[in-house]
């Protein structure tokens, strides 16, 4: 499903470069469970956004699904986010001035899908994450569980099959974290390959697979199913 | 993305912000506003003057006694001091099929009086012809009787506000009054009508030529008015007035003839060109809001960073966000330029009923022009805006919060 093949991520601060990622290679199987784990600044979060095509490798290759993506346009790339892969974000990132439904019914829009059956998706989404109640609710009227169950919503009413969550947990109480992780564990259940970054030692020791970032490298790589 | 889906973006993002939303409307509406009002201003004086003419009669020619043209070159050998104008000149005019009608008039002041009331007026002396000349219309009894020219009969017709001056609530129909030293009878009163071309033809005291000529003393005449047989014959009467009065001027060409229509045109293309002068000065207004709208998109763009990269990672590209910020620009520019041709409509009306005698009116090019102007600076200001957004990098982008 994904495959990285030595992977550098060149930042230019202030004239320094510094390098976020070095020599990184990695394989993700269709359907896995991966955590990634690191401190602050291990390059994580650039990992991520580099699997998620939101940024570009500095050298490297990158394979998506067999198919070289470091090679496609932006917009080619935007394609691709579109209809393959979802993102969950430790703010949510909802719009303000959305209602939960409109905020799902995002993806649906910007693919340009029909009314009628952007209506039905939503609504089935909306019951699948417990949310029909609050479908007519703008985000600062949801609570932080609600928010990110929405969120959820949003990164898989495309049905993608990637789904990329940067500390879903990090923003929530413990128990609608738990219920967080369990919806995300959930879909892994049913097929998609779900990768999170997490500080979080308990959330993270969940996946069957953990990476361990440190300065850019991945040093350690235990898989839980061999 | 389709364009009803973008539409509604667009609609529900301006409708989140509404004070900088409200702002951008006002701003652009007062352009459109401007532009109507100075343009209905411009436009409103122009009808004006074109009306006055045509008060005047349709197919009318002036002939005025002397060329007033610069020629230039050598001082002339011979003196041009013109000749006068004479009844014998306004009666030959009548001569060719493509005149209708000839009027000479005559004009000079002298002092009304009636009983013990004495008033000042401006008499003017006329012929029959006069009545169909100047489309005027009575108000009580007749206009002047056809007749001989030479030998006159002492009758006046009066502009209403002298005669409501003269007689009050009384009736002055077959009253003598005093004009100079002679006496007329009162045969008619003018219908009231008004300014028409610097002359109010409710204070004459109309009376026949010749007794004008006679009352003031003199032989000349101020004007001939010649009304010609059809809007066609307009050139060829001209050519037959200027031809019959230079022969018998002695070959000397020194009348003016003025066409209404030369007269019409000159002042429809000045005061056109006023209005399109005032209309582009309030234009800039428009320009004005332009740079206002693409910086408060600018700063929408600083505040919603977030969105933007949300909206890059749900896989939007670059031109769909670029489109979505020009159709907000879009919106904002079609929304502000209605509420402000109704703020300018609203206020042309005001103006027309203040002053009834002005027909304000913005012309429809003005409208068109002002929308297109206001849609056109709103895309082009939304330009700016709308690139830095699709640009934007989506990591940074998400990262701001």
């Amino acid at each position: 499903m994904i495959e990285l093949q030595g992977i550098e991520r060149v930042f230019d601060v202030g004239g320094q470069q510094v390098h976020a990622l070095h020599n990184v290679n990695l394989r993700i199987a269709r359907g896995d469970y991966v955590s990634i784990m690191g401190p602050s600044g291990s390059g994580k979060s650039t990992l991520l956004n580099i699997i998620g095509l939101l940024d570009r490798p500095s050298t490297g290759r990158y394979l998506f699904e067999q198919h070289d993506v470091t090679a496609l346009s932006d917009s080619e790339q935007a394609q691709v986010r579109r209809e393959r892969i979802g993102f969950v974000f430790q703010f949510f990132h909802l719009i303000p001035r959305l209602t939960a439904a409109e905020n799902i019914e995002l993806p649906l829009v910007l693919s340009g899908v029909a009314p009628a059956q952007r209506h039905d998706k939503v609504q089935r989404t909306l019951q699948a994450y417990g949310l029909a109640e609050r479908a007519r609710h703008r985000p600062d009227q949801l609570s932080g569980g609600q928010r990110q169950r929405v969120a959820i919503g949003r990164a898989t009413i495309i049905e993608p099959a990637l789904l990329l969550a940067d500390e879903p947990t990090g923003n929530l109480d413990r128990a609608s974290g738990h219920e967080v992780v369990e919806i995300l564990e959930q879909l892994n259940a049913r097929g998609i390959t779900l990768v999170v970054v997490t500080h979080d030692p308990e959330l993270g020791m969940r996946a069957r697979r953990r990476l361990r970032m440190v300065d850019g490298a991945i040093v350690e790589d235990t898989d839980t199913t061999s | 993305m389709t364009l009803h889906d973008r539409l509604r973006y667009a609609f529900t993002a301006l409708r989140g912000a509404r004070l900088r939303t409200g702002l951008m409307l006002l701003a652009m509406a007062i352009g459109v506003a401007a532009v109507v009002v100075l343009s209905a201003l411009g436009e409103g004086a122009r009808r004006y003057v074109i009306n006055e003419f045509s008060s005047l009669g349709t197919h009318l020619l002036i002939v005025l006694p002397g060329r007033n043209e610069t020629t230039g070159g050598a001082p002339p050998l011979v003196s041009e001091t013109p000749r006068d104008l004479s009844l014998d000149d306004a009666e030959a005019l009548k001569r060719s099929r493509h005149v209708r009608l000839v009027a000479p008039i005559n004009v000079g002041a002298a002092t009304v009086s009636f009983g013990g009331l004495e008033r000042d007026g401006v008499i003017m002396g006329a012929t029959h012809e006069l009545y169909e000349v100047r489309h005027f219309k009575m108000g009580q009894g007749r206009f002047l009787p056809p007749g001989d020219v030479h030998h006159p009969q002492p009758v006046v017709v009066l502009g209403a506000r002298l005669r409501r001056e003269l007689f009050g609530s009384q009736p002055a129909l077959g009253e003598r009054i005093r004009i100079g030293d002679r006496r007329f009878h009162v045969i008619g009163v003018l219908q009231e009508q008004g300014q028409s071309l610097g002359m109010n033809t409710d204070d004459l005291a109309i009376i026949p030529v010749t007794a004008a000529q006679s009352l003031f003393n003199v032989t000349s005449l101020f004007r001939i008015l010649v009304e010609a047989s059809s809007r066609e014959a307009i050139a060829p009467a001209r050519r037959h007035i200027i031809a019959t009065l230079k022969a018998r001027h002695d070959g000397e060409e020194d009348v003016t003839v003025i066409t209404q229509d030369s007269i019409l045109s000159t002042f429809d293309r000045i005061l056109g060109a006023l209005t399109m002068t005032v209309a582009g000065i309030a234009a800039i207004s428009l320009v004005v809001a332009g740079v206002l709208i693409m910086n408060v998109m600018l700063v929408a763009v600083a505040q919603r960073t977030a969105e933007i990269g949300l909206l890059k990672a749900l896989g939007a590209p670059a031109r769909v966000i670029q489109r979505l910020f020009l159709t907000e620009a879009a919106l904002l520019s079609l929304l502000g330029a209605a509420i402000g041709l109704a703020i300018g409509q609203a206020a042309t009306l005001l103006l027309r009923h203040l002053y009834p005698a002005l027909p304000f009116g913005a012309p429809l090019w003005a409208i068109a022009a002002a929308v297109l102007v206001a849609l056109g600076t709103g895309l082009a200001f939304g330009v700016l805006p709308a690139r830095r957004a699709s640009r934007l990098d989506p990591v940074q982008a998400l990262a701001r919060r």
